[in-house]
């Protein structure tokens, strides 16, 4: 795997793989010393242009936990908002010998720029770019879902997510988190639908491989999760998407009684930070079959085992 | 609009060309003008006439582009006045019509005198200025057209391109405005309400991509409403770059009404669709954006079925760091006129869906009647200004912006292989373009020419 740019990178074959490594990675979490020798030598940039202290310690974390050289370059208060260009940034860190950057970047399509433009020869991790994609994730969704789901079923369960269905909810038109979970947990067989006003839902999603509704508490009684995405307050009112807030939770938030609507085994998954109130009430973000915070556990493995194919080599895993 | 003299200029004898894709024909121009006409390889070189073996080859007329961006003044770093001529030569046209969008924009009848005198200087194509509509392209008051309209250039088409003209009371009166001076305002169809931020055709790609959509309702509203104002006053109005489905309807839908509306498209919209975005080269982010297949199609229809009057280039060059970035920040455009007729060919013309003829019509006359530029898109016969083009249709070219005359590198083609070769270009019966090569000397040096040469 040379870049991962998007969960369509990924098909079956190497999307489990991937899991099944940050299964392994997960394992060596649980121990006193948690640091492997995998990438020593090895640099890893995290380069960050929008503020995302969660998904940036998550990297810093899984890269230094291989024992990775760790990089890290926010854009607030350097070169790039003195309006140096991406490509300029490219070429620095590329003197500079990183083998891998992990980009966040709020351009849709920035790590395909990166990794594809002819700047510079490294390995790209797309760790979100603007409303298109984040890659790990949705690795870190489904590696969650599957752990939760495999427990449940006492190991009678393929490596895939065959027949698993799930609804996404919320602000989809704007989420990256949305799109690369539509598409990878369809590689993995799992049956998606998105569930979300219709001014949320971009023109075109009737070509994507999942299902639409506009009402959550028809679909909550038949599937196994529900992804709350992160709803942002600035869509609302002014912005014209939504006329207020108490409207949003009032059709799509995920509260205590919609809570009761799931079936008894269903998750509550969210990949933070969550507006509490608005998209999700405290009874359903803490309660026992919500995952958050096993998600974000979870992401440091994930991001170990994106990290290892990338520079460690498929051949070795 | 008339020129420097060239009666001193050598005869020139182009010997055997298929006239618009006809019979072979011998052309002898003379003064500047087609002086006779007569059955391929029967007429004889006069003394010291240059003679252009032309076997072969299609003769049209000089082509007029009604949409180019020269960039002069303001952004010489992307184009200029002598470096877009050169390309235009190079791609067979005689006349462009240089859009308003400079630094200083041309709304007045300084600037836009100063582009027309800055392409006689160059002498390769008649450059002909299109004035802004409003002030600064502020789309607030309107500019002075009627000192455009009476200065040196002699503006006839009005054009805020790059922005719409949105506020409906102010393009009312800019048709009404236009008709005291046989004007046209050619208006960039664009909601800016519905396209703010706008990345790409809105629908199933950019949903995919997460890139902001331009929807294609954006435009469409915007030429309902304008065709509506132009029967409404009785003016003339001209859509630039259509390039949905649904316009070409409108547009079809007025014409049968009977307004007073023409409407071009860009070579790119007849060949190219929303798919190339997919890998986020900012060559390929243009304004009005890439289409669907579907839009490729129904714009090629409306070429065909005259609905959409005329191909015009939109040549956007921009310098390399505009595009060479992530896509949100690159400039919007596509180089074009280098391309434009292999495009032509290649989309409408080897699709049996337009003759030659028809090329000489959408290239050349329809244009040059919009822009009321007298002299240019006649046809090629005796007593007419010798303005042509001589083009190679058999042969197939891979589409190399490095190699070509114009600034911008930016050409979406790029890689393509494309037929049709420009072998000679001919301004006023004077030879620009030989050999698909400018002809060393043909250029001004960037003297004025003397005074009275021009009436």
């Amino acid at each position: 795997m040379r870049h991962l740019l998007s969960a369509a990178d990924l098909d079956r074959e190497r999307a489990t793989a991937l899991l099944d490594v940050a299964e392994e990675m997960a394992a060596t979490q649980a121990r006193e010393i948690k640091k492997l020798p995998t990438l020593r030598g090895r640099t890893v940039v995290n380069l960050f242009f929008e503020d995302s202290t969660r998904t940036r310690i998550s990297f810093e974390a899984a890269a230094k936990r291989l024992s990775a050289d760790v990089i890290t370059f926010s854009a607030k208060g350097s070169s790039v908002s003195k309006g140096e260009s991406l490509k300029d940034t490219a070429l620095t860190l590329q003197a500079m010998g990183a083998d891998a950057v992990v980009l966040r970047h709020g351009a849709s399509g920035a790590a395909h720029r990166l990794a594809h433009a002819g700047w510079s020869d490294v390995s790209v991790l797309n760790a979100g770019d603007g409303t298109h994609e984040h890659p790990t994730q949705a690795l870190l969704d489904a590696f969650t879902l599957r752990r939760r789901l495999r427990e449940r079923a006492g190991g009678a369960m393929g490596g895939a997510l065959d027949g698993v269905r799930v609804a996404v909810v919320g602000d989809v038109l704007h989420s990256r988190v949305a799109r690369s979970n539509v598409l990878l947990l369809r590689t993995l067989g799992a049956d998606v639908v998105l569930v979300a006003p219709p001014t949320l839902l971009p023109v075109g999603v009737g070509t994507w491989p999942c299902r639409t509704s506009w009402d959550l508490d028809a679909v909550l009684p038949e599937v196994d999760a529900v992804m709350v995405l992160r709803v942002q307050r600035e869509r609302m009112g002014g912005g014209g998407f939504v006329p207020s807030a108490q409207e949003y939770t009032r059709g799509y938030g995920l509260d205590g009684r919609r809570l009761r609507l799931l079936p008894e085994h269903a998750l509550v998954m969210h990949p933070g930070p969550m507006n509490r109130g608005l998209e999700i009430s405290a009874e359903a973000a803490d309660g026992p079959r919500s995952t958050v915070v096993e998600q974000v556990s979870n992401g440091v493995a994930v991001r170990m085992a994106a990290l290892y194919l990338l520079l460690a080599g498929e051949d070795a895993a | 609009m008339s020129a420097p003299d060239t009666s001193t200029a050598p005869a020139v004898l182009v010997r055997r060309a298929s006239l618009l894709g006809g019979a072979a024909t011998d052309l002898l121009c003379e003064g500047g003008l087609v002086a006779r006409t007569a059955p391929g390889g029967t007429l004889e070189a006069p003394a010291g006439a240059v003679v252009v073996e032309a076997q072969g080859l299609v003769a049209l007329p000089g082509l007029v582009d009604l949409h180019t961006h020269l960039r002069e003044p303001g952004r010489e770093d992307a184009e200029t006045v002598r470096t877009g001529s050169r390309a235009a030569a190079l791609g067979g046209f005689t006349a462009v019509h240089a859009m308003a969008n400079t630094d200083p924009v041309a709304d007045t009848a300084g600037v836009v005198e100063q582009v027309w005198r800055l392409g006689r200087e160059v002498g390769l194509v008649d450059v002909r200025p299109v004035g802004a509509v409003t002030v600064g392209l502020g789309g607030e008051r309107l500019a002075e057209l009627g000192a455009m309209a009476s200065s040196a250039a002699r503006v006839r088409v009005f054009s805020d391109d790059g922005r719409c003209v949105a506020d409906p009371v102010l393009m009312r009166r800019a048709l009404e405005h236009v008709r005291g001076v046989d004007g046209v305002v050619a208006q960039h169809a664009q909601d800016p309400r519905l396209t703010e931020g706008a990345q790409m055709h809105e629908g199933d790609v950019s949903s995919v991509l997460g890139l902001r959509g331009w929807p294609a309702v954006a435009e469409e509203a915007v030429i309902a409403r304008d065709v509506l104002l132009a029967d409404h006053v009785g003016s003339r109005l001209h859509v630039c770059h259509v390039s949905t489905a649904g316009s070409v309807e409108i547009v079809r839908w007025a014409k049968a009404r009977g307004v007073d509306v023409t409407a071009e498209v860009t070579p790119h919209h007849l060949l190219l669709t929303d798919e190339l975005v997919r890998g986020y080269d900012p060559v390929y982010k243009v304004n009005p954006p890439l289409r669907t297949r579907a839009d490729v199609e129904a714009l090629r229809e409306a070429v065909a079925d005259g609905t959409v009057d005329v191909v015009a280039t939109d040549h956007a060059p921009h310098p390399l760091e505009d595009k060479d970035c992530e896509w949100a920040a690159a400039a919007m455009g596509m180089t074009g006129l280098e391309t434009a007729l292999p495009v032509v060919q290649e989309a409408l013309v080897e699709t049996g869906l337009l003759g030659w003829d028809d090329v000489a019509r959408v290239l050349s006359a329809a244009p040059a009647r919009i822009g009321r530029l007298e002299d240019h898109g006649r046809p090629l016969a005796e007593g007419e200004p010798a303005h042509l083009v001589l083009v190679d249709p058999a042969a197939r070219r891979e589409v190399d912006p490095s190699a070509h005359a114009t600034l911008g590198r930016n050409s979406p083609f790029r890689g393509l292989e494309l037929p049709g070769r420009v072998v000679a270009t001919l301004l006023r019966g004077r030879p620009v373009v030989l050999d698909g090569a400018l002809v060393p000397g043909a250029e001004g040096s960037g003297m004025t020419p003397a005074a009275g040469a021009h009436g």
